[in-house]
Parts: C-alpha cells; structure tokens; sequence
C-alpha cells in the first residue's frame, strides 16, 4: 500500500480540490469579479467569524457530537452589552473588553456547569440562550436606540478586530504585507522539509521528496497570491492575524497536546476515557466555557466589521460554525476531526456565500444551495469512509 | 440416517484483499445439534452470515442447499421465511421495551395498521412457556437479566417458525447455572425435532451438547467429528482448531519470589448507584503480595467486577466502606486519576466497551493511560509516543502493520493485547485484569497467560477475575471465590480443584 499515490493523495484532500474547482466555477460565473483585490478581503471579513467560531463548535463537537446552539443570540447580547458600556456610559476600551470577556466567562461557567456537571443534554441548554440572548440583546438595543442599533464606537475599540495591518491606499503595494508573505512562505518550506527529514532520520514513513517538494510549491503558490492580492489592496486586514492565530493556537492544542488528546478520547469513547483517569466533567466544562470565549471574539469582530451593534447580528452564526465543522470532515459522533478541515470547511462556505452574491442570486435560494452543500458533504464523507471500509 | 436438511458447498466469500471462507463444505442433518468450532477469526460468523442471508446471495460462491433444494438468500428475511433464524452473540433486545414487543419485533401480529396488542402478548406469554419463563411478556426487558434475555431471543426466534435455530455464542454472556439451563433447553428442542446450529468457545459445552462438531480453521472447515462413533475428548478438539497439542494450556511461571503485601483491602462494602439499599460488594477482605498472582472466581453477578471497580478509584457504586491499604499505608481514592497515580490498574472485561477508544489508533490507545510520561507542560512528544507503542507491539506479539492501525480493525485477542499494554505502560503495581482472556482464541489466551507471568515476575501483583474455573486453577497461586457479594471462600492453589471451588459456592447458596 502506498499511501503517496496519486489516487491517495487526492482521496485525502478531496475537500481542498473541491474548493478550488468551486472558485474556478465563480471566477468564470462572475467574469473574474472574485477574483479581485477587494474580494479578497471581503471574503476574509465577511467569514472571520466563522473560523472563531468554527474553533469553538469543533472543540464541543470532538467531545462526542455536541453542539451549541447559542452562539448566534450571545453574539447579539454582547454586541449589545458592548455597545451600552463602550458608547453610552463611555467606558474606556480596555476595561470594556475585560467587562465583556468577563461575561463571556461568566456565560461559559454556567454553561459548563449545566451540561458538565448537571447533565444537562447540551442542545438543551444551550436552547435557552438561543432564545433568550436574542430576546435581550434586542432589549437592550431598542431601549437605549430608536433604530435598534448603536454605532459611533470609539475607533481605539473598532480598530483591535477591524481595518489593516500598516495599512496604505488601494492599488500601491504594501510593503509590510510582501515581507509578511515571504516570511510565511519560507517558514511553510522550511517546516515542510524539516518534518520530512527528521521522519527519514527516525526511521518512519516518510513523504517522497517529489510530494514535498510538489506540496511546498502549490502552498507557497497560493499564500504568494493571497499576500499579491491583499498587498495590492491595502495591506493585512487585521481580522486575519487574529483568526491565523487562532487556527494554530487550537491546531497546537488539538494535535499536540495532552488537552487535544483528552477532547478526542471523550468523543471517542466516553467510558473508556473515564477509567484512563480523564475528567470527562472537566472536558465538557472546558469545551463550552472555550466557546463562550470565542463567542465574545466574534461578536467584536461582527461589531467592528459593522461599525455597530444590531439586534440581527449574528443570526444563524451557530448554524455557520456546524455547517464548517460538518463541511470540514468534523465526525457528527465526536472523536475526529481538525482544525484545518474545519477551516477549509469554513473556506468553502465562505466562498460558495460570496460567489453567489456576487452573481446576484436571490437570498432564498442562496439557503437552498447551502443546505445542499452541507448535505452533499455529509453523503460523500459517509460513502467515502464506507469504500475505503471495505479497502 | 436422518435427512440432510442444510448442505453448504464449495462456499468461498473474500472481502477485498481477504478470502475469509474458502471453499467450506457443512452438512447438518435435520433433528442434530451442530457445534461449529474454530479461534477467533476462523470464518464461523461469516458462514452463518452468508447462510442467514446478511451478506446477499451473489456476493459468496458455491450453493447453500436447503430441504434438498438451491436456496439463493437476498436478505434475512428471506431465510426467515424459509425457518432458518440466527440469534446473535450480541443480544439485540430493546432495553425500554417490553418482551412481548421485542419478541414480535419486524414480525407484529395483527394487521399492518392495526397491531393486536392481546394477541401480542398471549402468543408472547405461548412462547415464554416453551422456554420455560414464567416472567409476564409485559415486563420490560431491561428489568430481567441477561440470562432471561437470552432466553427470550430463544422464544423470540421460536415465534418466527424456526425449523434450524443458529445461535452464535449463545453462553458467552451467561453464568454457569444459565448456561447449563440453556444447554438442556437445546436438548429438549432437539427431542422436538428442532435441528440446531452452535457456535461456541466454550469447549466442555459443545462436547456436552453437540451430536457433530465441525472445526473450522483460516477459513475452511477441517473436519467434522461425530460425536456417537469418534472419541470426543477437549484435548482433541483444541488440536483441531489450532493444529497443535495443547498438552499445556497454561505456561510455566519460573520460581518467582512471592513479597510482602502490595494491596489489602478490609471490610469493603459497596452499594449499588441505583437501588441504593442494595450490598454489590459486603464486607470484602482480601490482600495481594509482590509477585503473586491472586485469582477471584465467582458466577456472573457475584460482584467481583463491582468489587475491582470501586477499589479502582471509586469507579462505580455507591455508599463505599472499608479500608484500602497500599504499600502499608492506608489510602483514600477518589477517581480513576488518583487509583493510576497509586499505581493501581483496572482492565477492564469490556474492551470495546470501556477499555479502548475503537476510532483510535494503537498508539494513541497505548499511551492513553500515561500520556503524563510522554508529554513535557501538556505537549505530547510523538516520537517517544510512537516507540512506546512499537515496543509493546512487539513485546505483546500484536498482530499489525503498524501502530497507526484503528484498534476496531483488530481482533479480539489482539485488541486485549492493546488494552494490556495501555495498562502495562501506565506501569502499575497492582494490576486488576478483569475476565482477561474472554472471547478470544485459544492461542490468544496462551499468550496472554505469558504475559501475566511475565508481569509478575517483573514484581507486580495480578488480580485475576475470571468465570472460568480452569483458566483460575491454571494461573492462580491463591484464589479468592465470591458469590453473591460475599467472599465465600479462600483457597491456596495446592488445593483448588472444580469440586473444592463450586463446592464453596453451593455450601454458601444454601445457607442464605
């Protein structure tokens, strides 16, 4: 068996082959609009969100297929709380991100405490925020705004989750942005080339040279053309350090950690994980007390990204980060699944939402495409890992 | 000479890469009952798969002839209809369901939209007798024991018309009195008329019940043994099955030192977590030294998993009593983490249950219990990872290509290998091995025996709980019996025979 050849290859990376197929689809349907400088960037602000969140919803889901269903309405609710404590009472911005992580962790005890220790079936519990975090969030909007919505954020407060990295006008490149790319793109090689040596130095099965070597150039191809691209039109939007590092902050702790390792052993096998000496409580706890976390991350972002808080920010953002998790080859049962997947995952979402609008398609059947998208993936993953069963 | 009501012949099924069965002939004569014996993996529910219809005429080769004509089985309903039912090793009864309804389950009485509740149940409470229950058909079936429960699969398979009944590890879950029960219950079918297929492990069952055994090896049948004119000895199946004389069962342990006490505990008493005025364990005293290894026979539900679960960090019950004294010093554990860090390990009976992550790799099932050893501030290092679990594949002789195998793909017996080097390497004193060689092959179980004299050789003690009495004379220096949550008995392994144990058993029965 050879798992470097071709057919294996791409069986393995079915879903980033899809993705691309998908764009090349959008590039021809909107006569290269999407691939423009500007939809570059709108494509990372439009769905940073979902990579945060996507974060947060695979931590739960390895854990055995739980999900949280309250992510969209706590989105609002702290945009809300935000925008009361940041804008009318005039709060400092450091002490309102302490206040609203606060209440993020705040959230995210009771919530570990309800599903961890009480039991408490997580779709079940997290119901109740769906519902009531909307209906607060919206409260609060409408009590303090006529429009429903508070803007004039201090711009020290916008500027953390919005605008871009030593920013310079559109159409000059931006400098910083090119060292940045180039930097990137030696560690790829660099960490790509190492991995394999010190495989072959071990004794263990090893890539051959030529997929290394293949593989370093096509990621070195597309992170040079995403650096052209945001360069040309600005510079790093800042949402894009956050998200990058927060995709290798839970790759490390999935991967490589014992923490990665206990989240995956609960899913897996609740019991077993039990009498290994695991705390599955304390897992379970951790799963949502970190979603709750994100969920104050995205909400900023959504918030900055807008310029306000809205009584409709963050609708259907939970289904967004499931649909990524899903979509990304995360196990609906628990016990696998990748933070990479996921982002690719959340890639193609993001993708598929803005080739569509670009080409104007009507809203509704923008859902329809999207439902069937998401349950095109499942099929596939299901019939894939069935032939390769019977492999 | 009875009729020949089933003939499989030339039957050969692959699965890609695999010929599970190649080229099997059985012949089973209407009115017998058929043992069909083989290890682990030989091809024996693969055959009564492709007899039953589960893998579909056309995916196998040769003909299953049945009642003198070609049968061609699409799905298990087809065989069905033809009286052909298999019940499984796993039992598939419906917990919150009552007997009545498990039995008609696919099969209901009355009209397709109308189920006739009354008729259910009489029919229900009709076939009961036949299996001699006298349980109501409206009890649910998570409030009898597995016993029970088998026996309604047996009622449940009668309802369908059976004319050839297939039970595949019918005792595997059973104690010794429900098994007996249930052999005798086949004799009496067999008087009947009925004509019966058993698959079994259980040697001393199959030569008490069995008029033919068929041996099957890799996948092919070797011989088929007629119990009226051959000499049945277990001995000589055994050589059947692994083309070996097993003239010892149990490897030679070499004059190991027996040390000083490692583990005691005293007046241990456990309540069950949901009846709670229930004693599973009542007033347990027992100790283990360095280098022995201790066993502890008892029926099923005697408490002796309840027992090695709450010594192990209060893993299971209730209201627990008593003292727990390690290395001399008395100690108080309060989950599973703190029992490993006292260097005590639980193994469990259910592998695939409790004991390994099936979607796992070995490696990551391996290091699983002391990812502590591999790992400096949280992060895992993958290469002393992926060694140890090398080193144990060899040590342990798992049969694999790699380490990076998902343990469900493995076999029984090279699952428990997994699941002994997960504790191995947690590196304990103490080792609790609860039923350590169930469902796995004959020279599986020899392994694993080495492996347990290995251990205590190194210095460590074993604590083996097993219900099979000559695996706890074999390999235990001093045994332990329990029943019904008391230990009943005490006995050094110069004196441990069938009788002496079971005689302590019966003794205390009547007691109480």
């Amino acid at each position: 068996m050879n798992n470097f050849s071709i057919k294996n290859v791409l069986k393995k990376n079915t879903m980033i082959i899809v993705m691309f197929v998908v764009y090349i689809f959008f590039v021809i349907m909107t006569n290269g609009v999407i691939f423009t400088e500007s939809q570059f960037t709108a494509l990372i602000s439009q769905n940073a969100y979902v990579f945060v969140l996507g974060a947060g919803m695979l931590m739960c889901m390895l854990t055995g297929g739980n999900i949280d269903l309250s992510v969209g309405s706590f989105v609002c609710l702290v945009g809300a709380i935000a925008g009361v404590v940041s804008v009318i009472h005039m709060v400092n911005t450091p002490l309102t991100l302490l206040i609203l992580v606060g209440i993020g962790v705040l959230y995210g005890v009771i919530l570990g405490y309800l599903i961890a220790f009480l039991n408490i079936p997580p779709w079940i519990a997290t119901l109740a925020g769906y519902l009531a975090f909307r209906g607060a969030g919206t409260e609060i909007l409408t009590s303090v705004s006529t429009t429903s919505a508070i803007s004039n954020f201090p711009a020290d407060f916008l500027a953390i989750f919005s605008g871009r990295v030593f920013e310079s006008p559109a159409g000059i490149l931006n400098i910083p942005c090119l060292i940045f790319g180039v930097l990137c793109i030696a560690l790829v090689a660099v960490m790509n080339f190492t991995s394999r040596a010190g495989k072959v130095k071990k004794g263990y099965e090893a890539e051959p040279m030529g997929y290394v070597i293949g593989k370093t150039i096509l990621e070195a191809a597309i992170i040079g053309l995403l650096t052209y691209k945001l360069a040309m039109d600005g510079g790093i939007p800042t949402v894009l350090v956050w998200v990058v590092a927060i995709m290798v902050f839970y790759s490390f702790i999935c991967e490589k950690t014992v923490i990665g390792r206990h989240f995956m052993t609960v899913g897996g096998n609740a019991e077993t994980a039990r009498l290994s000496g695991i705390n599955n409580k304390i897992v379970m706890f951790v799963a949502y007390l970190n979603m709750s976390i994100l969920t104050v991350i995205a909400s900023l972002m959504v918030t900055a990204r807008f310029k306000a808080a809205n009584s409709f920010a963050g609708q259907n953002f939970e289904m967004d980060a499931i649909s990524a998790c899903i979509v990304g080859g995360v196990s609906a049962y628990g016990g696998s699944g990748t933070v990479f997947g996921m982002a690719i995952g959340a890639t193609l979402i993001g993708i598929i939402n803005l080739g569509m609008s670009l080409m104007g398609l009507d809203q509704n059947w923008q859902k329809v495409v999207k439902g069937g998208v998401l349950l095109a993936a499942v099929v596939f993953d299901i019939w894939t890992k069935k032939n390769s069963g019977k492999k | 000479m009875a009729n020949v009501l089933l003939e499989m012949k030339n039957i050969t099924k692959t699965f890609p890469g695999v010929k599970a069965l190649d080229n099997v002939n059985l012949q089973v004569e209407e009115g017998e009952i058929h043992a069909l014996v083989g290890e682990n993996g030989a091809g024996k529910s693969t055959l009564m798969n492709v007899l039953s219809g589960i893998y579909p005429f056309g995916t196998y080769e040769g003909d299953i002839i049945y009642n003198g004509k070609v049968c061609e089985f699409h799905n298990i309903k087809d065989s069905e209809k033809k009286g052909i039912v298999i019940i499984h090793q796993e039992l598939a009864l419906i917990p919150y369901m009552t007997i009545g309804e498990n039995m008609f389950l696919g099969n209901e009485r009355g009209k397709k939209w109308n189920i006739d509740w009354n008729k259910t149940y009489s029919e229900a409470d009709k076939y009961l007798k036949m299996v001699g229950l006298t349980d109501s058909s409206k009890t649910l079936i998570k409030d009898i024991g597995t016993g029970k429960q088998q026996l309604v699969e047996i009622a449940k398979a009668l309802a369908k018309n059976a004319k050839l009944l297939i039970l595949d590890e019918p005792t595997s879950s059973l104690n010794e009195t429900d098994s007996r029960a249930l052999l005798d219950l086949m004799k009496e079918f067999k008087k009947q008329g009925m004509t019966m297929i058993i698959i079994s492990h259980k040697l001393n069952e199959v030569s008490y019940v069995a008029d033919k055994i068929t041996i099957v090896r890799d996948g092919s049948t070797i011989e088929t043994l007629d119990c009226k004119t051959d000499e049945i000895s277990e001995d000589r199946i055994i050589k059947g099955m692994v083309n070996r004389d097993m003239t010892d069962r149990f490897p030679k342990r070499h004059d190991v030192e027996i040390g000083d006490t490692l583990m005691e505990v005293k007046n241990w008493t456990v309540y069950h977590p949901e009846f709670a005025e229930r004693k599973v364990v009542d007033d347990v005293s027992m100790y283990v030294r360095k280098g022995e290894v201790v066993g502890i026979y008892g029926l099923m539900g005697a408490g002796r998993t309840e027992l090695a679960m709450s010594i192990f960090g209060r893993s299971y019950g209730v209201g627990i009593s008593g003292k727990l004294i390690l290395n001399g010093k008395e100690v108080v554990l309060r989950s599973p983490k703190q029992a490993i860090e006292h260097k005590l390990a639980y193994v469990t009976e259910d592998r695939k249950g409790n004991g390994l992550v099936l979607t796992n790799s070995i490696k990551h099932n391996t290091s699983l219990a002391n990812l502590k050893a591999l790992s400096t501030n949280l992060v895992i290092d993958k290469d002393k990872e992926y060694a140890v679990a090398a080193e144990y594949v060899s040590k342990l002789k798992t049969k694999t290509p790699s380490v990076e195998q998902l343990v469900g793909n493995l076999s029984g017996g090279n699952q428990q290998k997994v699941l002994l080097a997960k504790w191995m390497f947690a590196n304990p004193d103490v080792l609790i091995l609860d039923e350590p060689t169930r469902g796995i092959d004959v020279g599986a179980k020899y392994e694993i025996y080495c492996i347990i004299n290995d251990l205590v050789a190194a210095g460590k003690s074993v604590v083996m709980i097993s219900s099979e009495l000559p695996e706890v004379i074999g390999m235990s220096d001093r045994i332990y019996i329990m029943n019904e949550a008391k230990i009943v008995g005490e006995l050094p392994a110069s004196e441990a025979t069938q009788e002496n144990i079971m005689a302590c058993i019966v003794k205390t029965g009547k007691e109480g």
